[in-house]
C-alpha cells in the first residue's frame, strides 16, 4: 500500500509541469495577438487613455519575464480580465455559466458509457453476429458524423418532424422557473426542492443535445471496448483460465473485462478532450447557456480576455479529469509506474 | 513498377470496401479539382425571388436563404474544406513524425523535450485550443490550417515515436550498423519505411478528423467567411431554418461531410495494406 | 492392467479455414497414453504436436474444427461432450500448462488468486479454506515464502516461478492428465531442469498421466516412458523410449535423431541421414570438411581482450532521494562484464558459454563495436580498437574485419527489404559498390556459397523459412570477407533439422574462407561441435575455461558442472530408475 501512495503522489507531481506547460501557453495565446494587445483588452470602443490604463495594468509595456509573473499572480488570485461584453470579471461569468455545461456534458459521456461499454462486450464475445456488425457500423458512422449535424437532424426529425421534443431553446422552456440554486443542476436541484413538473421539464430539455452528446462519444468507447476485449479474449491468460476450466462469468468478468477494462479507461481521458470540444458546438446549436456559448459569444465580439479565460479553464479541467482517470488506474492496475 | 501495380491489384481485390474507399476518395479529388467548373450555377450569386425553394430537377439541392444554388455551394466547397484538411494533415505529418521518430530512435533528453511539448499540446481539450489559437492569431483561413496542423501533432508524434522505440533494438538495425550506416541513415532508410504502415492509418483518420475540425470551427464563426462556400459555415446558415422546416440547407452539406470523412476513415486501412509488405503473398 | 486407454486419440483430422484456403493441421492422428505413464509427443514446427494437445482439451481456435476421428477419455467421448461437460472436466480431470509462463498469467491478478479461482470453481475446498490450500499448492511446487507470494502478481516473479504457479494451478485440483506444452522453452538450463523435475516428482507422487509436447529430443528422452513422432501433421513412429532410440524405424525419426546433438556427436554426424525436404540440392549436401588442426600460430593473436569491464547505470525504483542527498558514491551500477581477459589466435573458433544475463551477449557486442566498454581494452589485428568510439568505428577499414550473425533470423532482416538488399548493404556501405551489375554479381556469389537459391533472392523476409532467412543473416555477414565473425546464438530459434545444416555450412564457410568463429551459446554441445575452445561465464565472470572436449568431460569448476548435468540428452546405454 505503502508503494501505491508513493505511487499516485508521484503522478500528482507530474500534474505540475502539465499545469504549468498550460499557463505558458495560454500566456502566450494572450500576448501572441497580432497588433498592440492593450487595444484587444481595452475594447474597440476605448480611447486612448483607456488603452494606457490597461497597458499598465496589465503590465503590457515590461519584460515578457514581469509580465509573465504578473500574469500568474493575476491567475492565482482570480483575476482573470474583465468580460468586455458583460462587464463581469471572467472568473464570474465562467462560474455562472460551469453547471450547466458540466449537467450536459456528464449526462451525456453517462449515456455513451451506458451503451457503448456492454455494446463493445457483446460485440467482442459474438464476432460475426449482428451485435457485432451494429456495433462496427456504429464505430464508423460515428467517428464520421460532425457533432453539429446530429444535433441538428436530432432536433429535425424529434421537434420539428415528431414534435416530441420541446424547443431547442435552452435548459427550460419558458413556463419553468428554474429551481433553487444549491448545485446548479437542474436535475438534482429541482428533485432537492420535490419540483417534479421543473424536473420533467429540465429533463425534456437535456435529452437531445446529451443524446448528441453521447452519439458522439459513444464511437471511440465502443471501439476501444470491443478491441480491448478481443484482444483480452485471445490473451495467453484467458487460455490459460479456460484451460482449467473456470466459468464463462469468471473467464469474461474478471480475467477479461477487468483487464481490458485499462485501455478503456485511459480512452476516456481522450474522450473527455473531445467531448469539451464538442460541447461547444452542442451548446450553439441547442443555445444551451453554458461556457461554450459563452466562449462563442466572446470570439464573435473579440472580447479576448473571455476567451482565453475560457481556453484555460477548459484545459485546468481536462488536467483534472485526466489526473482522476491516472490515480484511479494507478490504484486498479499493479504495472502502473515501472520503468518510467 | 509492375511489381508494384500487382500488389495493388491484390489489396484491390483483397477487401471490396477497399475498392469503394479508393474510388469515392477518387472522386471526392475529382469534384474538389473541378468543382468550379462543373457546377451548374455561381456559388455566390444571390436571386432574393429564388431563396428557400426545396430539391427539384432545376436545384437538385435545393436554393438557401439568399437564392444560392445548394448543389454549387456544396461541390465548390469541396476544395476548400479538402485543402485545408490535406495541408493541416500534410504539415503536421512532416513535422510529427520527423520530431517523434528522432525522439523515438534516440531517446536522452531530446526525447524528454519532444515529449513534454505532446503532453502539452494534449493537455488542452484540442478543439478548444484550435479555437484560442485561431483568436490569438487572426480570424484567416491560413490560421485555420495552422491550428488545425498545430492541434493534430501530438498523433504524429506519439505514433512515430512509439513505432520507432519499438524498432530502434532490432537486429536489422545493429546489422546496419555493422554495414557502416552512419546513424541518421539507419534512422531514414531501415526504421523509417518500417513505421510508415501504422503512420498511414494515423493519416487518414487525422484527414478525417482535419475535416470535421475546420468545418467545426467555420460552424462556430472562425475562419471561413460569408459568402464564401464552405460545408460548415453552410451547416451554420442552414440551422437557423431547420427549426422551420427547411432541411436541405443543412442537410447537403452536412451529408458531404460525413461521406467524405467516411471515406477517409475506411481508406485507412487500405493504405496501410497497400504500403505493408508483409501484406504481399 | 487396465485394457482400455486412458486417453485414446484415433484417426484425428483437423482442418483450419484461413485467408489462402483450407489448412489439413493433422492427418488421421492416433495415440494413446496409459494411467500414470509419461508420453512425450515430438516433432519440428508445424508438425501438429500443440494443435493435437489443443483439440483434446477443447480449446482449438475458431477457425479449426475436427473433420473426423474420436477423443476418449476414461470412456468419455470428448467431442460428443457438450461445453459444460468439458468445462467441468477441464482442471479437474484434464489440465494444462503452457510456453510462456509470464504472459499465461492474469497481469493485474495475485497469483494466489488465480489458484484459488481455480479451487473454487471445482469446489475442492470450503471458502475459509482456499487461501490456506492456494499456499499449500506454493508450497508444494517449491516458491520460497509462500505466504508472501501469494500477493505476487507474474511481472514480480521471474520466468522460472511463473511456470511453477501455473503448475500449482493445473495441479491444485488433482487431475489425472497433465498436457504440457513445451513448459520450458524460453527458460535457463538449470531453471529447465528444475521445472521438469519438479514435474516429474508431483506427477509420480500422485500416479497422473502426462503428455509432454516438446521439440527436445534429450528431454523427451529424459522425461518419458513411451514417444510419439510427428512431422507435418502426421504420426511417423510411437514406440517406448529405450526403443527409439535404440532401433529407430522411421527415416525422419534417424534424421531426427542423429540431427540432436550430443556431448559426443560429431559434426558430419548431424546430416548422416539424407534431407528429402530440402527445397534444393544446394541446401542439403553441405558437406563438412574434417576438422582441420588450428595452425601453430606464429602470427600474433588476432583478438586479445584484457580487462574487459562494462557497467550499466541502474534506474531507481522505488526509493525516493531527494536530489542533495544521495552521496555520489552510492550510485548504482549494474557490472554486466566484470573484468575478463581472453586471447583468440586466428582460424581459430571460441566458444562463449553461459545463461542468460551472464554477460556473454554484451561482451559480445562490446568485441564489435556496437558498445563502448567502461573499461579495459580490445586489441584486434594488433590494433587497439577501444580507443575509437562506436561511431568512430563504423568509419574505419576494420569495421569490415568484425561482423555478426544475429540469434533471431526475423528479427534481424529488415522486413522491407528483399533478400537481396539486405546482403547487399554492406557491399554499398562498406566496400562502397555501386555499379548495379557488379552488386547483383556479387550476391549471386555469396548466395550460392550459403546454399541459398538463386529464385529466393527477390523474397521478403517473410515468404522465407527459418532455415533461409539464417542463410540471409550469414550471407550478409560474411559479404565483406570477415576475419573475425561473431555467432550470438545462430541457430537456437531453428528447427534442429535445419540447425543441423546451418552448423555444417558455417563449418565449411570457417575453413573456406580463413575465418576466426566466436560463438555465443548455452548450448554446450552445440558449441562442442564448432569450436576448439570454449569460456564458460556466469554473471559478468570468466568461470573457465580450456578445450571443448576438456570443459565438457571434465568441468573443473562446480557452475560448469552443474551446467553441464542439467543439459538433458539421451543415452540408449542408460536405464532410468523411476521412483516408486
Amino acid at each position: 500500500m505503502n508503494s501505491k501512495l508513493y505511487k499516485i503522489g508521484r503522478r500528482l507531481l507530474q500534474a505540475v509541469p502539465s499545469v504549468l506547460g498550460v499557463i505558458v501557453i495560454s500566456f502566450v495565446l494572450t500576448r501572441a495577438l497580432p497588433g498592440d494587445p492593450a487595444v484587444y483588452f481595452a475594447g474597440a470602443m476605448a480611447d486612448q487613455e483607456s488603452i494606457q490604463q490597461v497597458r499598465q495594468a496589465l503590465g503590457l509595456d515590461r519584460s515578457w519575464i514581469e509580465q509573465f509573473f504578473i500574469y500568474v499572480g493575476n491567475l492565482v488570485q482570480g483575476d482573470w480580465g474583465q468580460s468586455l461584453k458583460t462587464g463581469q470579471p471572467v472568473t464570474e461569468e465562467l462560474l455562472k455559466r460551469l453547471p450547466a455545461s458540466m449537467e450536459l456534458t456528464l449526462i451525456g459521456l453517462g449515456l455513451a458509457i451506458a451503451v457503448a461499454v456492454p455494446l463493445g462486450i457483446l460485440a467482442a464475445t459474438n464476432p460475426g453476429s449482428w451485435v457485432d456488425h451494429v456495433c462496427r457500423m456504429l464505430v464508423t458512422a460515428g467517428v464520421s458524423l460532425p457533432t453539429f449535424f446530429t444535433g441538428l437532424f436530432l432536433v429535425y426529425i424529434f421537434y420539428y418532424l415528431l414534435g416530441w421534443s420541446p424547443s431547442p431553446l435552452g435548459r427550460l422552456d419558458i413556463v419553468y422557473l428554474s429551481p433553487p440554486h444549491v448545485t446548479g443542476f437542474y436535475i438534482i436541484d429541482s428533485l432537492l426542492a420535490g419540483d417534479l413538473e421543473t424536473f420533467r421539464g429540465a429533463v425534456a430539455q437535456l435529452i437531445l443535445p446529451a443524446a448528441t452528446l453521447g452519439l458522439f462519444a459513444l464511437a471511440p468507447i465502443a471501439r476501444m471496448t470491443r478491441g480491448a476485449m478481443l484482444g483480452a479474449l485471445a490473451s495467453d491468460y484467458v487460455r490459460t483460465a479456460r484451460a482449467n476450466g473456470l466459468s464463462r462469468a469468471t473467464v469474461l468478468m474478471t480475467y477479461a473485462f477487468r483487464n481490458a477494462s485499462l485501455p478503456v479507461l485511459t480512452t476516456l481521458g481522450m474522450v473527455f478532450s473531445f467531448l469539451l470540444g464538442a460541447n461547444v458546438l452542442v451548446e450553439k446549436v441547442f443555445s444551451w447557456p453554458g461556457i461554450g456559448s459563452f466562449a462563442i459569444e466572446a470570439l464573435v465580439a473579440s472580447d479576448y480576455a473571455a476567451v482565453q479565460g475560457f481556453v484555460l479553464s477548459m484545459a485546468l479541467l481536462f488536467v483534472a479529469v485526466n489526473l482522476t482517470i491516472d490515480v484511479i488506474l494507478t490504484m486498479t492496475d499493479p504495472r502502473v509506474g515501472l520503468g518510467d | 513498377m509492375s511489381q508494384f501495380a500487382g500488389h495493388f491489384r491484390y489489396v484491390m481485390s483483397e477487401n471490396p470496401v477497399t475498392v469503394i474507399s479508393f474510388s469515392l476518395f477518387l472522386f471526392i479529388i475529382f469534384i474538389g479539382i473541378f468543382g468550379p467548373a462543373i457546377a451548374p450555377y455561381d456559388p455566390i450569386a444571390t436571386a432574393a425571388s429564388n431563396a428557400l425553394k426545396p430539391p427539384s430537377w432545376a436545384h437538385p439541392f435545393g436554393t438557401d436563404h439568399l437564392g444560392r444554388d445548394v448543389l454549387s455551394r456544396v461541390v465548390v466547397a469541396t476544395r476548400l474544406d479538402l485543402g485545408i484538411a490535406l495541408s493541416a494533415v500534410v504539415l503536421s505529418f512532416i513535422v510529427g513524425s520527423a520530431l517523434g521518430s528522432a525522439a523515438g530512435f534516440w531517446g536522452g533528453w531530446w526525447d524528454r523535450i519532444v515529449g513534454r511539448f505532446s503532453d502539452t499540446i494534449m493537455a488542452f481539450p484540442l478543439f478548444v485550443l484550435a479555437m484560442g489559437i485561431v483568436a490569438a492569431m487572426g480570424n484567416t483561413v491560413e490560421n485555420i490550417v495552422y491550428a488545425t496542423a498545430i492541434i493534430n501533432l501530438p498523433f504524429y508524434i506519439r505514433v512515430s515515436r512509439a513505432e520507432t522505440s519499438i524498432r530502434r533494438s532490432a537486429g536489422y538495425v545493429d546489422a546496419a550498423r555493422l554495414s557502416g550506416s552512419s546513424e541518421v541513415r539507419i534512422l531514414a532508410t531501415q526504421v523509417f519505411p518500417n513505421i510508415l504502415p501504422p503512420m498511414m492509418v494515423q493519416v487518414s483518420l487525422n484527414m478525417g478528423w482535419a475535416i470535421l475540425n475546420a468545418a467545426g470551427l467555420s460552424f462556430i464563426g472562425l475562419g471561413v467567411r460569408a459568402p464564401e462556400a464552405e460545408w460548415g459555415i453552410m451547416v451554420a446558415e442552414g440551422a437557423t431554418y431547420i427549426v422551420s422546416g427547411e432541411w436541405w440547407l443543412a442537410l447537403f452539406p452536412g451529408a458531404a461531410l460525413m461521406i467524405a470523412v467516411f471515406c477517409f476513415n475506411l481508406m485507412g486501412d487500405g493504405l496501410r495494406d497497400l504500403v505493408d509488405p508483409q501484406r504481399r503473398t | 492392467m487396465d485394457p482400455r486407454h486412458f486417453l485414446d486419440v484415433d484417426q484425428l483430422s483437423v482442418e483450419f479455414r484461413t485467408r489462402n484456403g483450407i489448412v489439413e493441421a493433422l492427418k488421421k492422428v492416433s495415440l494413446y497414453v496409459d494411467k500414470g505413464e509419461v508420453l512425450g509427443v515430438v516433432g519440428e514446427s508445424g508438425s501438429g504436436k500443440s494443435v493435437s494437445a489443443y483439440t483434446v482439451i477443447g480449446l482449438l481456435d475458431r477457425a479449426g474444427y475436427a473433420t473426423e476421428g474420436t477423443a476418449m477419455f476414461d470412456g468419455i467421448s470428448l467431442f460428443d461432450a457438450k461445453e459444460s461437460q468439458l468445462r467441468d472436466l477441464r482442471g479437474r480431470e484434464i489440465s494444462m500448462i503452457f510456453q510462456n509462463p509470464r504472459a499465461a498469467l492474469n497481469p493485474i491478478r495475485p497469483v494466489g488468486k488465480q489458484i484459488e479461482d481455480v479451487l473454487r470453481r471445482h469446489a475442492q475446498t470450503s471458502s475459509p479454506n482456499l487461501k490456506e490450500k492456494a499456499i499449500d499448492m506454493l508450497d508444494q511446487v517449491k516458491i520460497v515464502n509462500p505466504e508472501q507470494r501469494y500477493w505476487s502478481y507474474p511481472f514480480e516473479l521471474s520466468g522460472g516461478m511463473c511456470q511453477r504457479v501455473m503448475i500449482a494451478i493445473a495441479l491444485a485440483c488433482n487431475p489425472r492428465l497433465l498436457i504440457a506444452d513445451e513448459p520450458t522453452t524460453g527458460l535457463d538450463v538449470t531453471t529447465q531442469k528444475a521445472t521438469m523435475d519438479l514435474i516429474q516428482e508431483l506427477t509420480q507422487k500422485r500416479n497422473m498421466s502426462v503428455i509432454l509436447i516438446t521439440h527436445d529430443l534429450g528431454m523427451a528422452a529424459a522425461y518419458c516412458d513411451r514417444l510419439v513422432v510427428m512431422q507435418k501433421g502426421e504420426v511417423v513412429e510411437t514406440a517406448p523410449v529405450d526403443q527409439l532410440f535404440v532401433n529407430p524405424q522411421h527415416a525422419y525419426t534417424k534424421k531426427l535423431i542423429a540431427a540432436s546433438p550430443g556431448p559426443n556427436s560429431e559434426l558430419a554426424d548431424l546430416t548422416a541421414v539424407p534431407d528429402e525436404m530440402a527445397e534444393s540440392e544446394l541446401e542439403s549436401k553441405v558437406a563438412p570438411l574434417p576438422r582441420q588442426p588450428v595452425m601453430p600460430s606464429g602470427t600474433a593473436n588476432l583478438l586479445e581482450v584484457h580487462s574487459l569491464v562494462k557497467e550499466f547505470p541502474v534506474r531507481d525504483q522505488i526509493g525516493f532521494h531527494l536530489p542533495w542527498s544521495k552521496k555520489p558514491e552510492q550510485e548504482e551500477v549494474f557490472r554486466a562484464v566484470d573484468d575478463i581477459s581472453f586471447l583468440l589466435t586466428r582460424g581459430e573458433s571460441l566458444g562463449l558459454v553461459g545463461e542468460s544475463g551472464c554477460g556473454k551477449s554484451t561482451t559480445s557486442s562490446m568485441i564489435t563495436r556496437l558498445l563502448d566498454p567502461t573499461k579495459g581494452d580490445i586489441v584486434f589485428d594488433g590494433e587497439n580498437i577501444t580507443s575509437f568510439s562506436a561511431a568512430q568505428f563504423a568509419r574505419l577499414p576494420q569495421r569490415t574485419k568484425i561482423q555478426m550473425v544475429f540469434q533471431d533470423p526475423t528479427d534481424s532482416l529488415n522486413p522491407r527489404y528483399t533478400a537481396t538488399d539486405t546482403i547487399a548493404e554492406p557491399l554499398k556501405r562498406l566496400l562502397g559498390m555501386d555499379v548495379r551489375k557488379d552488386i547483383n554479381d556479387k550476391v549471386r556469389e555469396l548466395a550460392a556459397m550459403v546454399g541459398l537459391p538463386e529464385h529466393l533472392l527477390t523474397r521478403f523476409p517473410h515468404q522465407l523459412s527459418g532455415g533461409q532467412k539464417a542463410r540471409v543473416g550469414i550471407a550478409r555477414a560474411i559479404a565483406v570477407d570477415p576475419l573475425l565473425l561473431i555467432l550470438d546464438e545462430p541457430t537456437s530459434a531453428l528447427d534442429v533439422s535445419v540447425q543441423a545444416v546451418v552448423l555444417q555450412l558455417l563449418d565449411r564457410l570457417k575453413h573456406e574462407l580463413g575465418m576466426s568463429y566466436i560463438f555465443v551459446s548455452h548450448d554446450l554441445n552445440v558449441v562442442r561441435l564448432l569450436c576448439e575452445r570454449v569460456i564458460v561465464m556466469n554473471r559478468g565472470k570468466i568461470i573457465e575455461a580450456g578445450t571443448a572436449d576438456e570443459v565438457l568431460r571434465n568441468p573443473k569448476e562446480e557452475y560448469t558442472q552443474n551446467l553441464i548435468s542439467s543439459i538433458p540428452h539421451f543415452e540408449p546405454e542408460k536405464q532410468k530408475v523411476k521412483a516408486s
